[in-house]
């Protein structure tokens, strides 16, 4: 999605007095206050190998990024056309995925977008709070060596394969999610999202799902918060503090508002894993096809997880039609990132990098 | 509004460094008091110590006593936040909020004091820019971020957030040490001005700066880099610039030092 910006061969400084220079800004006004009659456009003598070399190669490795881009796009939508053209039911209404050998095709991609959907943003609105609390807490609150200490669990946590955190899903969470989804069905029932049609089934749900996917977005979006906190300036704290703010006024006034972009930029990080997570899932959850607002339900599918379970099953165009799934998780991320950079975008110029 | 600071005995400390020791000075109120001294001398750190803005410093610490009149800023039960609010201050570097628009900037203060009135803050937000003599250059972009101002509109703005919550006493570190001479010559004519109303403190590396701006001066010094600052003399900024009572004070001020 950065093909705007990596896009290289323009923006390559070719002459090479101009490379010590930063790359967007003062090329120009440098070479316009030169006391010296304008430069050639190469001078003699003085091409430097290393600068060659680190030219080509960035603008090669540039180039590499957008063909494999390319072939990826390419590849996606070739096979996707092709199944979407062989489906008995509609890809977009359809609530059902036959691409099993020998039935007829149908499939539709709704049950599996809403799966996707619902367990992440459950995911998101868990794990983010949290993990800006905990990065809050390592960066301004704790002391010096239990924040460190904190810092490296933080991480550990982000080195567990997802297949182990699968598992602890389906032994340990699930079994004790049951009191909580009782407790959830008897308080917020009225919500219609945590009613329960089916009281005491094995909470293999959604939102089973995206209370595990949360504790496993919480790492990423916990370090990279924690960086952007500690990068405040210190003087911005300073300011608050001089007017009289208390800790956590200075945090509301100069850290939360100074990393505005960078937790998004976090949250989007985590959000991308718990989007196309998968072997964590597919422990977890007992995939069906129903489309249901009572979260806690068991049921509903993903479409990573449904990749993951169909694929030994289907041949041919079958697989084609997991391929279409495939590149409908690849543009709901695309919308998702899009969306979130409108919104730093949007507030730039306040943002602070202008400072 | 404005009060008088009286130190006595005040020692402070880096962990185990004492980086200031043994000063005692009294700071008339509605006046100018300047602080110089060679770099590395604790001025800076002395002035941070009467807004209890020193003790933020992981295992930095206080002794001794600064009665703002009749009141111990290190007494027991002392609200450090509650002395910032009392005592403001201008930094270095201008330090506007970068998020916040130049309106959101002067009200920070008083949103942090729970104002909520939209017509009390809009009128402290325009005394203050006025206190601070940006109002005509900022009135038809109060909107607009604080940062995209110039540094000496910053440096003012930062003043008028300063004095948006009427402190008693306003101290300066360095308020013109990264601005131009025509930024500067605004700032020291605010400076005039607002002596009328609070009484300030300003450290200056800029002796000239210090004769023009303040009523007294006060050189600091150090005997050895790695020893603690001290207070050498304080007195009236013109004694002290004709006819100082130190040798030190003299043979800095007229270049000859060390």
């Amino acid at each position: 999605m950065d093909t705007p910006d990596t896009a290289p061969p323009q923006d390559v400084p070719t002459s090479p007095d101009l490379l010590a220079d930063s790359p967007d800004g003062p090329r120009r006004g440098s070479r316009m206050s030169d006391a010296r009659p304008a430069p050639g456009k190469r001078q003699a003598g003085k091409v430097r190998i290393g600068d060659r070399l680190f030219a080509g190669s960035s603008r090669g490795s540039g180039i590499v990024l957008l063909v494999v881009m390319a072939a990826i796009a390419v590849f996606l939508t070739i096979r996707s056309v092709n199944a979407i053209s062989h489906d008995q039911g509609n890809f977009l209404t359809t609530f059902e995925w036959n691409t099993q050998e020998g039935a007829p095709l149908s499939f539709g991609i709704a049950v599996l977008a809403f799966g996707t959907i619902v367990s992440a943003l459950v995911a998101m609105i868990i794990a983010v709070p949290v993990a800006i609390g905990v990065a809050l807490f390592i960066s301004h609150y704790a002391p010096r060596r239990m924040a460190q200490a904190l810092g490296y669990v933080i991480d550990l946590l982000a080195a567990v394969p997802s297949i182990v955190y699968g598992l602890w899903g389906a032994l340990f969470l699930v079994p004790h999610m049951l009191g909580v989804n009782a407790w959830l069905n008897q308080y917020f029932g009225w919500t219609y999202l945590f009613g329960q049609s089916q009281p005491g089934a094995q909470p293999r749900s959604l939102f089973s799902v995206g209370v595990l996917l949360a504790i496993m977005i919480l790492p990423i979006i916990t370090a990279v918060s924690r960086e952007i906190f500690l990068q405040v300036p210190k003087m911005y704290e300073e300011a608050a503090l001089a007017l009289g703010a208390t800790r956590w006024e200075v945090i509301r006034t100069s850290v939360l508002p100074f990393a505005r972009s960078g937790i998004i930029s976090a949250s989007m990080l985590g959000l991308g894993r718990a989007l196309g997570e998968t072997m964590a899932v597919a422990t977890v959850l007992s995939p069906s096809l129903l489309l249901s607002f009572h979260i806690t339900d068991p049921g509903g599918s993903t479409i990573a997880q449904n990749i993951a379970t169909q694929f030994g099953e289907s041949q041919g165009v079958g697989r084609d039609a997991l391929i279409a799934s495939g590149l409908v998780l690849f543009i709901i991320t695309l919308l998702v990132n899009g969306g979130a950079r409108l919104i730093i975008a949007r507030r730039k110029e306040y943002s602070g990098a202008n400072a | 509004m404005a009060k008088r600071i009286d130190v006595s005995g005040l020692n402070a400390y880096y962990g185990s460094f004492r980086a200031v020791e043994d000063i005692s000075m009294t700071v008339e109120p509605r006046s100018v008091t300047a602080f110089i001294g060679p770099s590395g001398c604790g001025k800076s750190t002395f002035l941070r110590t009467l807004n209890r803005m020193h003790e933020v410093v992981p295992g930095a610490r206080v002794e001794g006593k600064v009665m703002l009149d009749n009141e111990d800023l290190y007494g027991n039960g002392i609200d450090p936040v509650a002395v910032r609010r009392t005592i403001g201050m201008v930094f270095q570097r201008p330090n506007p909020f970068p998020t916040m628009s130049i309106k959101e900037n002067v009200a920070a203060g008083l949103k942090l004091n729970g104002v909520r009135n939209k017509k009390l803050v809009d009128e402290a937000v325009e005394r203050s820019l006025k206190g601070a003599n940006l109002w005509n250059e900022v009135k038809d972009r109060l909107d607009r971020p604080g940062a995209g101002l110039s540094g000496g509109q910053q440096q003012r703005l930062c003043i008028a957030r300063a004095i948006a919550v009427e402190p008693q006493v306003l101290l300066m570190d360095e308020p013109c040490s990264a601005l131009d001479p025509i930024s500067t010559l605004a700032i020291e004519d605010l400076i005039g001005e607002l002596k009328e109303q609070f009484t300030i403190v300003i450290v200056t590396h800029n002796m000239q700066q210090a004769a023009r701006v303040s009523d007294r001066t006060a050189f600091f010094n150090l005997s050895a880099v790695g020893q603690p600052g001290r207070l050498i003399e304080i007195d009236a900024t013109e004694k002290i610039f004709s006819n100082p009572s130190v040798q030190a004070t003299e043979d800095y001020i007229s270049g000859r030092f060390g």
